[in-house]
Order: C-alpha cells, then structure tokens, then sequence
C-alpha cells in the first residue's frame, strides 16, 4: 500500500544569463529562483497493482519515484509505503523495494554482470536458496545465459537494461519503481522488457510504477494512468475512461487511385499525397458508415482504415487540455 | 557484516586487475624514493650533526613512505565516489539497505588495500637490497614492529576516516576539485609527506603533534626506525584512538545532515 499526502518539494536553481559579464557577476551575486517540483501530489495505489506514472519532461515524476524510494526528502507531506515514511526509515524501506533508473546504471561497469548480482545478493541478505531460485527464473525470463559473464561495459543497452532489471528483482521487492525502463530500447527489446513486467506483476503480485514516455508501454502495461503536470497531480483514471473522453474521433487512411474528395461538416481532411488521404471524423455530427459513403463517392479507393485516437494522441491532447 | 565485507572483496577484486598501473606506480614510487634520499645526502654532507635523524633511519621513513604510498597519502581520493555525487548516480547507493558511509569506507579501505598489496612488497624489497645507510633496514626492534603493526593500521583508518570529509563535502560544494587541492596540499606537508615531520621546528612540530595528521604516516614509520620508542608510543596510539574516534564520529554526523537536504543531480 502506497500513500502519499500533500507532498511537497521545492528545488534551489541557481540562474544567469549568458555570457561573461554575467559570468563574473554571478560570482559575487548569485540569483536563485526557486521550482516546485512537486505541489500536494497526493494518491494511494494499492498492492498487486500496475501503474502508469506519465507527464511531460520535468513535471514531477522522478522527483516523486525519488521520494517514494526514500532518496529524497520531501519539503512537507506524508508518504507511507506499506507502514513506513521511505525517508525517515530509509534502510528498512528500501529493503522492500526494487528501483530501476532507466539513465543510470547499478551494475559494476568491469566486472561480469554475475559479480554485481552476487553483490546485490549480500547487500540485502537474500536466502542462497531464494537467491538461486530468483536467478535461475530471471535468467529464463530475460535471456540472460549468454550476457551474465560479460562485464557490464560491453553489454549493448538492451542487454544491460536487462540485467539492470534482473539485479533489481533479485531480492523480492514487494514494489518495483522503474523510472524510465525503455528509453532507448529497440523494439525486440522494449517488447521483452514489457513481457517481463507483466509476467513479474501477474505472477509474483508486485506492485509497479513506471514513469515512461513512450505510449506504447502504457498501453500494453498499465490499467491505471497517474498524470502529473507542473508538479500537481491532474487525472487519475483508468486508460479506458481516458479512451472514453476521446471516442467521439476516427481517423480514416485511405488509398485511391483516382477521385476527388469533398470535406463536409464533421469530416476534416488531415492530409492528402499522392493517392493517400487522411480524415478525421467527428462521431457526434457523422457517423462513420456515413463518412466511408460519402468519401467514396468520387473516388475510386483501393484501401481503407479505420482507427480510434491513439494513447499517443489522447496524452498529447491531454497536455494541451491541461495546458502543460 | 557480510555485506560490507562482500563489497570489499568485489572492490578489492575490481582494482586488482589494474596491473600496468600497479607497473608503474611501482617504477615511479622507486624512483621518487631515490631522488628523495639523494636529496637529503646533499643536505647531510655539510653537516649530518644537524639533522634530527640519522641518515638510514631517513632511508627506511622514505622506503616506508613509497611502498605505502596509497594506503597514507590522503590524496589518493577514489574519484568512482566523486563522481557518483556529482552525476547523482548516488540515487542507486541510497536506494539499497546500507549505511552510506560505512559502504564508502569500506570501498576506499579495499581500493588503497589492493594498491598496496601490489606495489609495497616489490619496493621494500628491492630498497632493502640496497647499500647501507640508503636502503630499508630491519625494524629497530621487536617491540617497535609490533607497535609499527598497530599504530600502522590505526593511521590508516584514520587517513580513511579524514578522506570521508572530504567526500562528504562534495554534496555541499558539487565540485570536489577546491577541497581535493587544499586537502592534499595541506596534509601533504602536515603529515610528513614532503619532509619527516622531525625536521620541522620544534614549537611547528608540537603544533602539528596535536593534529590528527601527525597520527597519520608520521607515527608509524616514526616507531618502525625507532626515532619513536618507549613510552612515547602508546601516547602517540591514545592520540590516534581519540582522532579516529573523533573523526568518524564527525563524519557520521555530517552525512547524516548532508543526506536530508541531498539533492540527486540530474533527472
């Protein structure tokens, strides 16, 4: 159980601008403005759930997955993660928890990725037997045989986001923060990583929260959406609300040979190449059987697609809705 | 326990496989050494009566002091903790159950550890082959041995204990380059790096006596020639039980005030 109150944190940047007068002046008189990074974010996610945590660049969410995981300290608030305060009984917390900083790396950079592990395995006290256990199923999971020899500073970033996964497992956590897990992944990848994530959360019952910006993870992975802007928690729901809000939009692709095309109310031409147009249909005024007639009147269409909004393109409509 | 001990032999292990700069620091510390002797030999040959130290007692503190070079000069910082400050890789060390500052004490301990166990062995070795009075000689006595054993081990903790100021800082100041500079040229000449303390004046050299840096290198290789004996000895170990006492217990306040008000660089 994760509860988070009002938090509040407020970071110091120091500012000037450039050049070097401004340089030197600074020496003698530095300028600070203060950022809130985080205003009364309050939310609770229970046990066993998956939740996507997303917001545009600096809107809050490593700063939040940094208080959730005891690393920072909040300037005001309440945070108990199952009965403790993360930065108050950090060395107890941090037990329970596993931590995945997509931009950092946990493991020892000359050593075969097995030495970190075997390190990770003493630093938090895990069982040889649970350890073994943990390993043999992760190395299964992940498709780490071949790469758990090699020393982390040749593994590519597919591999080594693998292992840093693995690594992060190996002691049970019963909540698992992954800040960014497929930045930067190729496709076969981020798809093996996903796989993962679901199977971790289905089978061992962990508790998820993952910051990305990539859409598609969200759509695979998670029920639940937090959205975060400017530091202030603006939507809690579930991904199919959200698709809700945004159903009354089709997008319709067409191919065609010859023919024109003629906007009516309720359809709006998006785009139109060489023998590819796209449309956008606004389900309240038309309905999409209407709209596939009336486009075919004049032309002569080779093929057709119809497809509801895009999470992409709920989230981008979401920021402007929210104006952040 | 273990974990900290895990973590030694995983650092001690990493640094071991630095064999080509092992090579050189070895060739390097031999050569300063005997630059350093032939130095002072100019100054003895105008007058050998003036100086504090006979000339092959000087020998065995410069021997002492080349061969251990990584385990007592406080500049031999490990740059992996500055950096993981500065580029907020620190967010991994916090996020495991350990005590910070024990994880970073134990790290240095195993990286200088390591050092050291590649390069001192070859250098007194080849220093004690050498003609006297310029060579390495033999302990003055049993007794100074076994106390140069000890106060040995406790001057290097505290050299240890001393460098974890010097990190901690970093979370204030960000770049550690100021403080490393003033750290090391201080303690260079405070602890007897650059001429044995015995040589300075005597009210400088009560001064300093009463510093934690005359419980660093300068005691331990002071008791080895048996410039040190006696019941001087176990005042000079009260001394470095009450600095290195004194020193982590500083330290460990200072990070645990320095991790409430952290900030973790970068994204």
């Amino acid at each position: 159980m994760i509860e988070l109150r009002n938090i509040n944190k407020t970071f110091k940047v120091a500012r000037r601008n450039a050049g070097f007068g401004e340089a030197l002046k600074a020496l003698f008189r530095k300028e600070y403005t203060y950022i809130h990074a985080l205003k009364d974010v309050t939310f609770t996610i229970g046990d066993g759930e998956m939740v996507g945590y997303i917001g545009p660049n600096g809107a809050g969410k490593s700063s939040t997955i940094k208080i959730m995981s005891g690393i920072l300290n909040p300037d005001s608030g309440e945070c108990i993660i199952n009965g403790l305060t993360p930065w108050k009984n950090r060395k107890e917390h941090v037990r329970n928890i596993g931590v995945v900083f997509g931009q950092r790396s946990q493991l020892w950079w000359d050593v075969p990725v097995i030495d970190s592990f075997e390190l990770i395995r003493d630093i938090y006290k895990v069982d040889e037997a649970v350890y073994r256990r943990n390993l043999d199923e992760l190395v299964e999971m992940l498709d780490l045989a071949e790469i758990m020899r090699t020393p982390a500073r040749q593994l590519s970033l597919g591999q080594r986001m693998r292992c840093e996964i693995a690594a992060s497992l190996l002691h049970d956590p019963k909540i698992l923060f992954l800040d960014e897990p497929t930045i930067g992944l190729d496709a076969v990848s981020k798809i093996a990583v996903r796989n993962f994530i679901r199977r971790i959360n289905n089978e061992r019952k962990t508790t998820v929260i993952l910051t990305t910006h990539d859409m598609q993870d969200i759509e695979a992975l998670t029920e639940r959406i937090l959205l975060i802007g400017k530091g202030r928690i603006l939507l809690d729901g579930s991904l199919s609300e959200l698709k809700k809000r945004n159903s009354e939009y089709r997008t319709i692709t067409l191919e065609y040979s010859c023919g024109e095309f003629e906007e009516i109310h309720g359809i709006t031409k998006q785009s139109q190449i060489n023998g590819h147009a796209v449309f956008s249909v606004d389900t309240n005024i038309i309905t999409v059987s209407d709209a596939i007639a009336h486009l075919s009147k004049n032309a002569d269409i080779t093929d057709i697609s119809v497809v509801g909004a895009s999470a992409e393109e709920m989230v981008v409509s979401l920021y402007e809705e929210f104006k952040i | 326990m273990k974990q900290y001990l895990s973590l030694f032999r995983i650092r001690f292990i990493n640094s071991l496989q630095y064999r080509a700069a092992a090579y050189g620091g070895m060739v390097t510390q031999f050569f300063w050494g005997f630059m350093t002797l032939l130095l002072f030999r100019a100054f003895y040959k105008s007058g050998a009566a003036d100086f504090p130290m006979e000339f092959s007692r000087l020998s065995s503190y410069i021997w002492l002091q080349q061969a251990f070079l990584t385990l007592f000069m406080i500049w031999y910082f490990d740059m992996d903790i500055f950096n993981s400050i500065t580029s907020g890789n620190v967010a991994y060390e916090l996020a495991r159950p350990v005590d910070l500052y024990k994880m970073w004490f134990t790290k240095n301990v195993a990286t200088r550890l390591s050092r050291a166990t590649l390069r001192s062995f070859p250098i007194l070795i080849v220093a004690a082959l050498l003609p006297k009075p310029y060579g390495f000689s033999l302990p003055y006595s049993f007794t100074n041995f076994a106390m140069f054993l000890i106060t040995a081990v406790l001057a290097f903790l505290i050299v240890m204990a001393f460098c974890m100021l010097v990190y901690i800082s970093t979370f204030y100041t960000m770049s550690s380059l100021g403080v490393r500079i003033v750290a090391a040229a201080l303690s260079d000449f405070l602890t007897g790096g650059i001429i044995p303390l015995p040589f300075l004046p005597d009210n400088v050299q009560r001064i300093i006596g009463l510093t934690p840096f005359a419980s660093m290198q300068n005691l331990p290789f002071l008791i080895y020639s048996g410039h040190i004996a006696g019941a001087e000895m176990f005042r000079g170990i009260m001394l470095q039980v009450f600095w290195l006492a004194a020193l982590v217990f500083i330290g460990r306040l200072w990070m645990n005030s320095a991790l409430k008000r952290v900030v973790i660089q970068g994204g």
